[in-house]
C-alpha cells in the first residue's frame, strides 16, 4: 500500500518545514536525503535485478523507468530529449508521493518531490554516472504533470589503485 | 569441493570484507598488503581482459584456474567487487556470488543504515550470515569428485 509512503512522506516534509526556517533549505534537504537513498537503494535496484553497466543514455533511461515501476508503481513516460541526446525527462501523470497533498500558499516555492531528484542523482553516481536532476513541472503548482529533467554531466572513473608505482 | 575464501572489495579498492575457511597456506604478508596486491592484480587482468579480447566482452573477467584453485571474480555495475576461491572441480560459483551480493550484501549491509558503506564491514549480523550461508551452499558441502 503506497499510501503509508505517501502519509510518511508529507509527515517528513512537514517536520522539515517546521524545523527550518527557509523553504528552499528544505528543498535541498529534501535532495540531500534522496542523495543517500539512492546511494544504497541501486544495491537493491542490481540485485533485484542483476542488470549490467548500461551502454548509452537511453539504456539507462529505461532503467530508470523500470525503477520507478519497482519502488513507485508508477510508469513515467521518459521524452523531451535534447539534440545532443544528454538530456530528457521523466513525466509523471500520476505521482503517488503528491497524491493527498496541497501545498500552501507560503510553501509555493517548495519543491516538494526533491527527494526523487536526489535518489536519482545518487543512485546513478553510484553506476559511474555524475549528473544533474531537477523538477521542471509540479502538478502540486497547477501543471498537469509532474515533469523530471535529467542531465547528464559526465562519465565518473574507475578508481586506480593506490599505491601502484 | 571447497571454499577457501572470500574476498568483497568496493568501487575505491578498498578492502570492505575478508574471510576464510579452509585455507591451508598464508601469503606472508600483512592483510593489508595482500588486499593491496589482490585489488591491483585484479585492476591489471580487468583491463589487459578488455584491451587484449578480439571481441567486445560483456562481462568481462570471470575467473582464473591454477593447478591447485580457481578465483572467480563478480564485479557488480555499482563497483562492487566479490573474490571467491575455490577447488577447481566447483561449480556454479558465479550464482553463488551474485546470492552473496543479492542475499547477504544487499540485504544485511547496505539496508542496514548504521552500517556505513564504502567501509570495511564490521557487522557481526553480516559475518554471521555470510558464514551460515556459504557453509550451507552447495558449492561448499559437496564432496571433492
Amino acid at each position: 500500500n503506497s499510501e503509508l509512503v505517501t502519509l510518511t512522506y508529507g509527515a517528513l516534509v512537514a517536520q522539515m518545514v517546521k524545523d527550518l526556517d527557509n523553504v528552499d533549505d528544505v528543498s535541498k534537504q529534501l535532495e540531500r536525503l534522496g542523495y543517500n537513498m539512492g546511494i544504497r537503494l541501486i544495491e537493491d535496484y542490481l540485485a533485484k535485478t542483476s542488470t549490467g553497466r548500461c551502454h548509452d543514455l537511453k539504456d539507462t533511461a529505461d532503467k530508470i523507468q523500470s525503477a520507478f515501476r519497482m519502488y513507485l508503481g508508477v510508469q513515467p513516460n521518459v521524452a523531451n530529449w535534447s539534440a545532443a541526446g544528454d538530456e530528457f525527462s521523466f513525466i509523471l501523470d500520476t505521482n503517488p508521493l503528491t497524491e493527498l497533498v496541497e501545498l500552501p500558499d507560503d510553501l509555493k516555492a517548495l519543491k516538494y518531490c526533491n527527494i526523487i531528484c536526489g535518489v536519482i542523482r545518487g543512485a546513478l553516481e553510484m553506476v559511474q554516472m555524475d549528473v544533474q536532476s531537477w523538477i521542471v513541472q509540479d502538478q502540486l503548482k497547477g501543471d498537469s504533470n509532474t515533469e523530471i529533467r535529467v542531465k547528464f554531466i559526465r562519465r565518473l572513473e574507475d578508481a586506480i589503485p593506490a599505491g601502484e608505482d | 569441493m571447497t571454499v577457501y575464501n572470500l574476498y568483497i572489495f568496493d568501487k575505491n579498492g578498498i578492502l570492505l570484507y575478508y574471510c576464510e575457511w579452509n585455507r591451508f597456506k598464508q601469503s606472508g604478508m600483512t592483510k593489508e598488503e595482500e588486499a593491496k596486491l589482490m585489488y591491483g592484480m585484479l585492476f591489471s587482468i580487468k583491463s589487459f581482459v578488455s584491451k587484449i579480447s578480439p571481441l567486445d566482452t560483456k562481462e568481462g573477467f570471470l575467473y582464473y584456474k591454477t593447478s591447485k584453485y580457481t578465483l572467480h571474480y563478480l564485479e557488480i555495475a555499482s563497483g562492487l567487487k566479490l573474490i571467491i576461491n575455490t577447488d577447481n572441480n566447483a561449480q556454479g560459483v558465479r550464482e553463488l556470488l551474485q546470492q552473496i551480493y543479492s542475499q547477504i550484501y544487499v540485504e544485511y549491509v547496505v539496508k542496514n543504515p548504521i552500517t556505513s558503506i564504502n567501509q570495511p564491514i564490521q557487522s557481526d549480523l553480516f559475518k554471521t550470515k555470510l558464514d551460515n550461508f556459504v557453509k550451507s551452499s552447495a558449492v561448499y558441502l559437496s564432496k571433492a569428485i
